[in-house]
């Protein structure tokens, strides 16, 4: 933003320099968004090693910093094939896809007050929406690979993310419900207290409480994290969807992954933990810039993430529709209401 | 003009995405296209200020039916080819359908005015600050409740119809009884046996 006045003083017509000084700014947030990814998932593989005692990635650069991206040049250098029998455009359009979804959602994702790309009224829609349309990259690259293992891991992938997108469709509602906007920023600034111990005001300590638990496992099931990755369960399925991906739209597909996680992982912070907000309202914490308490949130429940992929077996088909159906939907359900009538008749006496 | 360019490659992309969901020689495609149709009916939507509807149309269309509508078509073993074939004998009942539609919007929107109560509501517009969620909102659970609870009930019974029409119950089925299973302990489940060498079945 800072951009359109100095190209608006070269001649540059406002729209065009209203154009140029948000796709500069969209640039420069993909890239720091990327290298953020790149460390995040260095992290995901020492906390993984950790739990089983092993120690994880350390011989490239210090401690290992610099393995994501020698991984990523080897993808990079690596011959792109295409099996023989495969839709050529489709197979290629799928993981462009994946990432093209899984960054577009960040655009609305505010790190601080006032400090978002998108700043719409209808934010957390617009974020439900693209990670619901996660699921194509799969379908299609599972279709499009004319391959037994990925068309199978296509049809589990589309029945498991419609059933959990449902429940987490309610989860938000009743976030809704509580900040009564459907704009981020909104949702965290009614998050807001003046009181000292402000991390008691944030959602999570409220009656939204039995929500966070909902989300969050909800959350790995849309993201095909394990215990819930039988999309891409490797006993059964090989490697799932991308079984016959190599090289560059491997990496897409990788990418796209953690891209929709720590999307995942953000949005739980938004709405349960007060997104920018520092935890105490004292001086020197709320001298800290939002956006640090807002990465540091998203790193802790990015940990939750990596422990749960460490900690639990993978559920069985049956039992993931289960808790999906029987568990959750039910559940959420029963909290709209309870959540609904709570806003109309306690919160306005409290 | 950056709308005015925004609109007429949505409507074109649209327009293209439509012909080519009837045209296209593979189903799996066809469905695609319809997606892509569904999105920019969404963009169409953003430009005209509806961002609401245009993030509901993703949602509801995008998101969750032609999720639903594609796995049921790359499950479907037809040969469409075959089918396709003999598509072009049905063009002049299908373009006489397609003209009847065309006429009947044309006379539809020439006939259509707007009645003087509603005149003076649309002479009103939606004050800056009232979002189109909070307008929709406000009509459909405000003004329309009973409508809106009456279409509810058209869903349910439809939903509910339809878990009957397909429900099939057979005898002699052994069901997985969770509860049960989750009660069971060692104590009740295992039994040591003392077997002495040579005896054993």
């Amino acid at each position: 933003m800072a951009l359109v006045p100095f190209l608006y003083d070269l001649g540059i017509p406002y729209n065009a320099a209203w154009f140029i000084s948000n796709a500069v700014l969209i640039l420069i947030f993909d890239v720091v968004l990327l290298v953020l990814i790149a460390y995040l998932l260095l992290f995901d593989r020492k906390v993984w090693a950790a739990v089983q005692m092993r120690r994880g990635p350390n011989v490239v650069g210090p401690f290992g910093l610099l393995q994501t991206f020698a991984d990523l040049f080897k993808f990079l250098f690596k011959e792109v094939i295409i099996p023989a029998g495969a839709n050529k455009v489709l197979f290629l359009i799928a993981p462009f896809l994946t990432v093209l979804l899984a960054f577009a959602g960040w655009a609305v994702v505010p790190m601080d007050d006032g400090m978002v790309i998108a700043d719409i009224n209808v934010g957390i829609l617009y974020l439900f929406a693209m990670s619901s349309l996660g699921v194509y990259g799969i379908i299609i690259a599972g279709w499009a690979s004319n391959s037994k293992y990925p068309f199978l891991s296509a049809l589990r992938a589309a029945a498991q993310m419609v059933s959990y997108e449902v429940s987490i469709g309610f989860v938000i509602i009743t976030v809704l419900l509580f900040a009564g906007s459907l704009n981020l920023s909104d949702i965290v600034r009614a998050q807001a207290t003046t009181g000292t111990l402000a991390l008691f005001s944030w959602n999570w300590f409220s009656i939204l409480f039995p929500m966070l638990p909902i989300f969050f496992v909800s959350a790995l099931a849309e993201t095909n994290r394990p215990p819930f990755d039988l999309v891409e369960a490797e006993s059964e399925l090989v490697a799932g969807f991308f079984v016959e991906y190599s090289s560059t739209p491997f990496l897409l597909f990788f990418l796209g992954e953690y891209l929709s996680i720590v999307l995942m992982c953000a949005m739980t912070s938004i709405l349960f933990f007060g997104g920018w907000l520092a935890p105490i309202n004292v001086w020197w914490l709320n001298w800290v810039p939002g956006i640090i308490w807002f990465l540091i949130k998203i790193v802790i429940v990015f940990f939750m993430f990596a422990m749960v992929k460490a900690m639990v077996p993978r559920y069985r088909y049956d039992q993931l529709m289960r808790l999906g159906w029987k568990v959750f939907l039910p559940t959420s359900l029963a909290w709209v209401v309870l959540t609904a009538g709570w806003v109309l008749f306690v919160r306005p006496h409290l | 003009m950056f709308q005015a360019i925004a609109f007429y490659a949505f409507s074109a992309i649209l327009l293209l995405s439509a012909v080519m969901v009837i045209g296209a020689r593979n189903p799996v495609h066809s469905v695609l296209f319809l997606i892509l149709a569904f999105f920019n009916a969404a963009g169409l939507f953003i430009l005209i200020g509806a961002e609401f509807l245009a993030m509901l149309l993703v949602v509801v269309y995008v998101g969750a039916v032609a999720v639903l509508f594609l796995f049921v078509v790359m499950m479907l073993d037809i040969d469409f080819a075959e089918l396709k074939k003999g598509a072009l004998q049905y063009l002049p009942l299908g373009g006489l359908i397609g003209l009847v539609l065309v006429v009947e919007l044309w006379m539809g929107s020439k006939a259509w005015t707007l009645r003087p109560v509603q005149l003076e509501a649309a002479a009103q517009p939606i004050p800056y600050d009232v979002t189109n969620t909070a307008a929709l909102g406000h009509i459909l659970y405000t003004d329309y409740v009973f409508h809106f609870q009456i279409a509810g009930m058209v869903l349910l019974v439809a939903m509910i119809g339809a878990i009957v029409l397909t429900l099939r119950t057979r005898p002699g089925v052994r069901r997985q009884n969770i509860a049960a299973q989750n009660a069971r302990t060692a104590a009740d489940s295992v039994t040591m046996v003392d077997i002495k060498p040579g005896e054993g079945a």
